[in-house]
């Protein structure tokens, strides 16, 4: 128990920690490494309480491609030089900081609302949760549960998460004008016999070849 | 008392696959070179101890005693920790592979997931030594690279799914013991045809290593490495490459199981039979180097997007029906 606990404080201390590093270091790469950081212990996290399959899927789904897209982004449209623009600019204080104060004190006072109702009203917290048994494995009893009490709920996150997709390749999408580019079927289907064209060349007239 | 056994005899397990898993490396890019040689009818190391077999001992001497060199525009503390990450996710990933029956050091239950978890992570060791290089070279590699290891994580990881429907369990034990009658490799060959390159294009081997086109890119994300620091992004690129290969015997080829069921065959033991598998998937690896000319960026894309992906879904759906309409489904 007591490695079970220490192990629990280290990896809280270190997403507690990388959690404020996001929002307090000047370099934005650095705070998406902080992210990724504040991901994988949250993802250690997971497997200490036994939830190992969420904990794997956290890592592969938000720190193997969630995360390599911010990155992306960060690094590439050089998010560092507007952010300071935005910090230096006059406008600052009047324009920014009211925003920010507002929809900190929402969140303030969701979370007091959240954990004060999960301390004076616990019954209201955990409506029909389903018993999970110990004999099967954590995935096994997950695909139980999601793909039968579950399945249409399951069914329209997917549904959601699609038109999601297809929104953002729409938005994305724009029909370029004069692109090369390659047909396989076309270059693999030439033969020899309409490549080139052998001709007779009589001295001194010359052949014309039509375009 | 207790604890620090049981802390002594985990380090003593983990030294004892560590280890060997460091000296086959070292072993590999031997054979790599040598494969690669007799192919273009040349000779290879073969100068330095028998055969040549020290010649990868004397390059890391040669590593260990330059100078490391740090840029100074560099990011500093993400350049030193690049070629770190990327050499430790290269060897924790070693601690589920079974080298035989309770011969593993971690029998987790997600131990498939872990693997891919692990490979996915180490896009980051490439990104963050491309971007901490602080040049244009690098950058532009670790661009290229992280874009190649995302698309081409799709579709192996919609493999694993193929093999996951006939297993019923993400245990790597378990998926070789499903192997006791017919070897995956059979049933699902296309997939281990899809597997294999997309362990190439995952592994920034030839013909997919434009990460690294040293026409186009000097080195790539390695361009500004030196010393100690580059053998360790070597090391690391190596001890991926060896476990794809044990990734793809374990998924495909029966992982420790014997080819024959029969007398003789038996008394070998299953570990032997895994470095063999292995010692086949990274020939084949070193073949394809030595043969294959690079693909251009565009078409690599198109082959990950437009090919494999379309493939290995079509091919899940196959497999799950088959296995519905048949009722061999399994179970729990």
């Amino acid at each position: 128990m007591v490695a079970h606990a220490i192990f629990f404080y280290v990896f809280s201390i270190i997403a507690i920690i990388s959690a404020i590093m996001v929002t307090v270091s000047k370099n934005t790469v650095h705070s998406v490494f902080f992210l990724i950081l504040d991901f994988i212990s949250i993802s250690c996290l997971f497997i200490m309480i036994g939830a190992e399959f969420l904990g794997m899927i956290m890592l592969i789904v938000y720190v193997g491609a969630v995360a390599v897209l911010f990155l992306f982004v960060v690094m590439m449209l050089n998010v560092a030089q507007q952010k300071n623009q935005w910090f230096n600019s006059e406008l600052t204080p009047s324009s920014h900081i009211p925003v920010g104060l507002i929809i900190s004190t929402i969140i303030f006072f969701e979370l007091i609302i959240v954990v004060g109702g999960w301390k004076y009203k616990p019954e209201l917290s955990n409506p029909n949760t389903t018993q999970i048994s110990n004999e099967v494995s954590n995935t096994h009893s997950l695909g139980q549960v999601l793909y039968t009490d579950y399945i249409h709920i399951f069914q329209i996150s997917g549904m959601i998460l699609l038109i999601a997709m297809i929104g953002a390749i729409v938005l994305t999408f724009r029909r370029r004008e004069g692109v090369k580019t390659q047909s396989y079927l076309k270059q693999i289907s030439r033969e020899k016999s309409e490549g080139i064209e052998v001709l007779e060349v009589p001295s001194n007239k010359g052949v014309k070849i039509d375009d | 008392m207790e604890y620090v056994n049981l802390v002594f005899e985990e380090v003593y397990k983990i030294l004892f696959l560590l280890v060997p898993v460091l000296v086959s490396v070292a072993m590999i890019v031997w054979l790599d070179r040598r494969v690669w040689a007799f192919v273009q009818k040349r000779q290879g190391p073969n100068v330095v101890g028998p055969f040549g077999l020290l010649q990868s001992l004397a390059d890391a001497l040669k590593y260990i005693f330059k100078e490391i060199i740090i840029p100074a525009s560099s990011n500093k503390i993400i350049f030193i920790l690049a070629p770190i990450i990327t050499m430790t996710l290269a060897l924790i990933a070693w601690a589920v592979i079974p080298f035989g029956e309770d011969q593993v050091l971690a029998n987790i239950n997600v131990g498939i997931l872990y693997i891919f978890a692990v490979s996915s992570l180490g896009v980051y060791g490439i990104i963050m030594g491309g971007w901490a290089s602080n040049s244009k070279y690098p950058f532009l590699g670790s661009i290229r690279s992280a874009a190649q290891m995302v698309s081409y994580e799709v579709s192996i990881g919609i493999i694993i799914i193929n093999v996951l429907l006939c297993v019923g369990s993400l245990n790597l034990s378990d998926i070789v013991l499903a192997q006791q009658n017919i070897w995956f490799v059979i049933p699902l060959f296309p997939m281990f045809v899809i597997f294999f390159i997309s362990a190439l294009a995952e592994t920034n081997r030839p013909p997919f290593d434009l990460p690294e086109a040293e026409a186009e890119l000097v080195a790539g994300y390695q361009t500004e490495y030196s010393g100690m620091m580059y053998a360790m992004f070597w090391l690391g690129e190596y001890a991926n490459i060896l476990l794809m290969c044990a990734l793809g015997s374990i998924l495909f080829l029966g992982g420790w199981l014997s080819p024959i069921d029969l007398y003789p065959f038996n008394l070998i033991p299953g570990t032997i039979w895994l470095i063999l598998k292995i010692l086949l998937l990274f020939v084949l690896f070193a073949l394809v180097k030595a043969v294959v000319p690079r693909y251009r960026y565009d078409q690599l894309m198109r082959l990950g997007w437009k090919i494999f992906l379309p493939l290995s879904l079509t091919y899940v759906v196959l497999t799950a029906s088959y296995l519905f309409y048949f009722n061999l489904l399994p179970t729990i």
